[in-house]
């Protein structure tokens, strides 16, 4: 199925959900509003779309702009070879998003490195927390008000 | 920090902690184990000892010097994250690289596939026992990389691959290592089968063990050999194909039941479709441009003092960084638009024009500046879809720069793997997984 009937259908059933399909270097992304995720998600999971593989999630911070953070999320068909991007804008005072960890199995880590550089909590997630930094690390290191070269205060190794 | 798993065990059974440093657990990573006995009831896997700030480092770095760091993700296959961010470049900026050097980026991701997949293997095989394996893998493995090195310079962060093109032409007695590297190869490939496939110790402790279906692995993201060897037909050079795949003929090997030993047999398989596309490549490859004998060129510091009163018309003998990389070779390897290919080292030593090309190129706020937006490139790496997410905002530094490691998802998977097998199946089912720390933990 071409990924143009894909999102003329998507727009059919979802119409007031999607923001806008724009196009970008032959690539179109797909924005939509945080409380539809999972619908879409799960719509576009199903046959005869089966994008059945979660390929990538991560997050942009863009500093000074409303709404400050955007979950990106790459999906693939492979039946139908090819990608989707998807895009939710998350504001910095309401920083919640459904977790798709009921979705896909992939997406527990991916969600918990999302968590670990931005600190976007996943409503659902079954167990939220940092992957990659310890427990006890102050901050979120891929935001962009975390300076390069910031030091962390010592933390105790064993109590 | 009580731990997930220390929470949810029962006071019955063991807890093992098993790594960061241990011996099986190559690469760093920590599986804290609850036992019954040496049944594994249930595990918890912790990742993050490499963390090194990949993607934060990137983001304070131009489009060109970030390049280095993409050698580190992978380090037994970093040509291949080379092309992977290139491409994802070349995308934004709209560009393609010159026709041979498609066919040298193809050549040189296969070899480093093969040495990704030899790694692998030989690490899977030693764990089991089988140390002669090791070794054989190795050997075929140094042949590899002796036509790496001739060509780029370096053994394993090669940096090799430019946005635009590549660093170098291949190296002039090229065919005749790359030859004997295939030959090697195939006979080292031969000897590996002959020792490992009817080999009742292996095949004891790979076959049926770890058995992944077709929905987990999709479930989990895999991409790869791993998402092969259980039957799924996905491989991004026949799915989306780069450089000059689609002209060329190779077949992509599958599994039937997703263990240990398809993993093993996938990954010996590619290989031998590997070397069958350098071969392809090797004949197919347009022959360089003929460039000027080197016999009337200056040597470098004769340049240089020449250059002092006058323009220098001559070429010159030694380029000052790398063989193959002189200004008659640019046409055929990487381009010559000032905006995102670094000026021949000739003509930034030698004339006016060159140095401020070269200032030009380097400057804070200059040199590459993809337009603002945001691509998403992925190339067939050695684990599977190796991708690069980036967004730019018109400057000459990332805005962000997120990479898809195959390895994660992989790893990711490691829980349910090993749930209910013994403690012994922990170590092929790990080594079949190919965790490479610099890529799961960026």
């Amino acid at each position: 199925m071409e990924k143009k009937k894909v999102i003329e259908e998507l727009k059919q059933k979802f119409s007031e959900k999607i923001k806008g399909v724009p196009v970008q270097l032959g690539d179109e992304i797909l924005l939509i509003e945080r409380d539809s995720l999972l619908d879409i998600v799960q719509f576009l999971k199903d046959k005869p779309y089966s994008y059945s593989m979660l390929l990538d999630l991560t997050c942009v911070d863009y500093k000074g702009q409303e709404p400050r953070f955007e979950m990106v999320y790459h999906l693939y068909s492979i039946p139908n070879v090819q990608r989707l991007r998807i895009k939710v804008s998350l504001s910095e005072k309401d920083l919640r998003i459904d977790s798709l960890a009921s979705l896909w199995k992939n997406a527990n880590w991916l969600e918990r490195e999302v968590f670990d550089m931005f600190g976007v909590d996943f409503k659902g997630h079954p167990d939220l927390k940092r992957i990659f930094m310890y427990d006890g690390f102050e901050g979120y290191p891929l935001r962009k008000d975390y300076p390069l070269r910031k030091r962390q205060p010592r933390i105790q190794l064993r109590k | 920090m009580t731990t997930r798993i220390q929470k949810e065990a029962s006071k019955e059974s063991l807890l093992l902690n098993m790594g960061p440093s241990h011996p099986a657990m190559h690469g760093t990573i920590r599986i804290m184990l609850e036992l019954d006995g040496e049944r594994i009831l249930n595990s918890e896997v912790e990742v993050g000892y490499l963390h090194r700030g990949f993607e934060k480092i990137c983001e304070n770095r131009t489009y060109f010097n970030l390049l280095p760091y993409t050698d580190r993700m992978n380090y037994v296959s970093p040509l291949i994250n080379n092309l992977g961010y290139v491409m994802t470049v070349e995308k934004m900026l709209g560009i393609e690289a010159p026709e041979r050097a498609q066919y040298i980026r193809v050549i040189m991701s296969e070899l480093s596939r093969i040495s990704d997949h030899l790694t692998c293997l030989a690490a899977m095989a030693m764990e089991c026992g089988a140390f002669t394996v090791f070794l054989y893998n190795v050997k075929a493995r140094e042949y590899i990389w002796d036509v790496i090195e001739e060509t780029t310079g370096a053994r394993m962060t090669t940096s090799y691959i430019r946005i635009g093109g590549v660093r170098a032409d291949l190296h002039p007695g090229y065919k005749a290592v790359l030859k004997k590297a295939i030959v090697e190869t195939r006979k080292v490939l031969k000897d590996i089968r002959g020792l490992l496939d009817k080999n009742i110790i292996y095949l004891n402790r790979t076959r049926d063990i770890a058995i992944v279906s077709p929905e987990t692995a999709i479930s989990y993201g895999w991409t790869g050999p791993c998402l092969r060897s259980t039957g799924v037909y996905y491989d991004v050079r026949k799915a989306s194909p780069y450089a000059v795949y689609d002209q060329l003929d190779f077949e992509v090997p599958l599994g039937e039941r997703g263990d240990n030993f398809d993993r093993y047999m996938v990954r010996m398989k590619e290989m031998d479709q590997s070397l069958r596309i350098i071969e392809q490549a090797m004949e197919k490859m347009p022959r360089p441009s003929p460039s000027k004998l080197m016999v009337e060129a200056l040597e470098p510091a004769e340049a240089i003092k020449a250059s002092r009163t006058k323009r220098v018309e001559k070429e010159i003998k030694l380029s000052p960084n790398l063989e193959g990389s002189e200004r008659g070779k640019y046409l055929d390897i990487l381009g010559t638009d000032k905006k995102y290919v670094v000026p021949p080292k000739e003509d930034t030593y030698t004339s006016i024009e060159g140095i401020i090309n070269h200032f030009k190129f380097f400057m804070r706020g200059h040199g590459i500046r993809p337009p603002k937006g945001e691509a998403y490139f992925s190339v067939e790496g050695g684990n599977g879809e190796l991708g690069y997410y980036i967004v730019s905002d018109g400057t000459d530094r990332p805005y962000r720069l997120h990479l898809r490691a195959p390895c994660f998802h992989i790893v990711s998977a490691l829980e349910e793997m090993i749930k209910g097998h013994y403690i012994a199946d922990i170590i092929p089912t790990f080594g079949s997984t190919n965790m490479i720390g610099g890529e799961l933990d960026r």
